[in-house]
């Protein structure tokens, strides 16, 4: 049989895979709307694409956890799908990974409506053409 | 307190070759079910998954040919296979936490707890509660260094304001966010904008700095004010024998206080003594200057 494709950074990936997703949970506390997160949640797992899911950037955050300066390393465009922008970009600052001035998208589910927020992150890239 | 240094498993969930995908109404609810645990979750899909730097990656899927042999070549992290072909979302949750065994990691609380209110700072439901710094706004004045008793805030080695210690901050206390001149400070998991991280009006400028006034009115400083509190009621208890009593007053007496400065209660009450808040003041402040001073001379050094 194939063998599952877990390459390190450097493997090429497939087109559908070149904008990173990442999308906060927010699990330690309930300031994002549940049925927003929910809803969020389930477009991105319909869409039939690669994602990744955090249980919450603030608790990785305080943990200085290694995977956000992987995520902020700005080799690929990257969308983030969590709350203010001021406090996510100020999250990765405060884990000694600033986010790259160019090619990252916050989107926030805070205020906007999960359609508003699936139709931000799973859009086509700017350039790409539909 | 937060236990730090533990990385949680991440949960690679593939669908890609060699793999039949998961029912569509299951992937949803088995995701969230997983990060409402304290998982890191990778969806592969049809593409690849990074290895994440250390601490064990567990990779679920349905594998008609029994799970694949799948190792880091690089010996970066361990990797763990499980076969849930057949398995609804609540065995599939089991069968990653079986696979995670005796590693430890943090934990939200569970839903029914977060209901019932604010969460206890325990090892493993701490809720990542701590000041975040708009750096665009941030002028390094230090004052909050200055005013936190608790070593939240250090000083990077260009001389900026760092957090250093984010777990000591006080669960639910947005209290240095009232000091900073610049609405600089934020708590991503407080109720209301700006302290949110929402955006900045001219207006919250003017109203934080009113909220610093109000400080001002209660004594200049508020840790003054709150030592002078302190050693009244101490006098005052040291003639009543009952702690109940002796608590009771201390509340009372810092109600204006905490109300003026929403600081909440149970933090005033796990105030150190004056004394030692006499101590830990004098080392911040001292902290904060000797930061600004080398600042001064850096950037004095730059413009010779
Ligand atoms: S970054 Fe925002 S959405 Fe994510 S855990 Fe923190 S407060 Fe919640
Ligand atoms: S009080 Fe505000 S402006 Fe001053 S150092 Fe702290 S965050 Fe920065």
């Amino acid at each position: 049989m194939t063998e599952p494709q877990l390459q390190t950074e450097t493997a090429a990936r497939p087109a559908d895979d070149a904008t990173r997703i990442v999308y906060c949970r927010c699990a330690y506390a309930q300031v994002v709307p549940v049925a927003v997160k929910d809803a969020v949640l389930a477009g991105l797992a319909a869409a039939g694409r690669g994602f990744e899911m955090v249980p919450d950037l603030c608790e990785m955050a305080a943990r200085r956890d290694p995977h956000l300066a992987e995520l902020a390393r700005g080799d690929r465009p990257l969308r983030i799908v969590a709350c203010w922008p001021r406090a996510v970009q100020g999250l990765f600052t405060l884990a000694d990974a600033p986010l790259p001035k160019q090619g990252v998208e916050i989107l926030n589910m805070r205020t906007d409506t999960a359609e508003t927020v699936l139709a931000g992150v799973l859009a086509a890239p700017e350039g790409a053409g539909s | 307190m937060i236990a730090e240094a533990l990385l949680p498993p991440r949960v690679i969930v593939y669908e890609g070759a060699g793999a039949t995908p998961l029912a569509a109404t299951d992937r949803a609810g088995l995701f969230a079910s997983l990060l409402d645990r304290g998982y890191a979750v990778t969806r592969a899909g049809a593409g690849a998954a990074d290895l994440q730097a250390g601490g064990a990656m567990i990779v679920i899927g349905c594998f008609p040919d029994g799970p694949p042999a799948v190792s880091d070549t690089s010996g970066r992290c361990e990797v763990l296979v499980r076969d849930v072909t057949g398995l609804s979302v609540a065995e599939t949750v089991a069968a990653v936490e079986e696979a995670r065994g005796e590693r430890r990691m943090n934990r939200p609380p569970e839903a029914s707890t977060v209901a019932n209110g604010p969460v206890a700072n325990t090892a493993e439901t701490w809720k990542p509660w701590f000041p975040v710094i708009d750096t665009a706004r941030c002028t390094n004045c230090m004052q909050c260094l200055s005013f936190c008793l608790f070593d939240v805030y250090g000083v990077a080695g260009d001389q900026t304001l760092r957090v250093e210690n984010p777990s000591n901050c006080k669960v639910n206390c947005p209290a240095c966010s009232r000091v900073c001149p610049e609405v600089a400070i934020m708590f991503p998991k407080y109720h209301a904008g700006p302290i949110d991280g929402g955006p900045v009006a001219e207006a919250d400028v003017h109203r934080e700095k009113m909220k610093v006034d109000i400080s001002a009115l209660l004594g200049g400083d508020i840790y003054a004010k709150l030592r002078e509190r302190s050693a009244d009621a101490k006098a005052r208890f040291s003639k009543e024998r009952s702690a109940d009593q002796a608590l009771a007053e201390r509340r009372r007496c810092l109600t204006k206080l905490a109300d003026a400065a929403q600081i909440p209660r149970e933090v005033l009450d796990a105030l150190p003594s004056p004394e030692e808040i006499q101590r830990r003041v004098e080392a911040a402040a001292a902290r904060a200057s000797a930061a600004k001073e080398a600042a001064g001379a850096a950037a004095v050094g730059r413009s010779t």
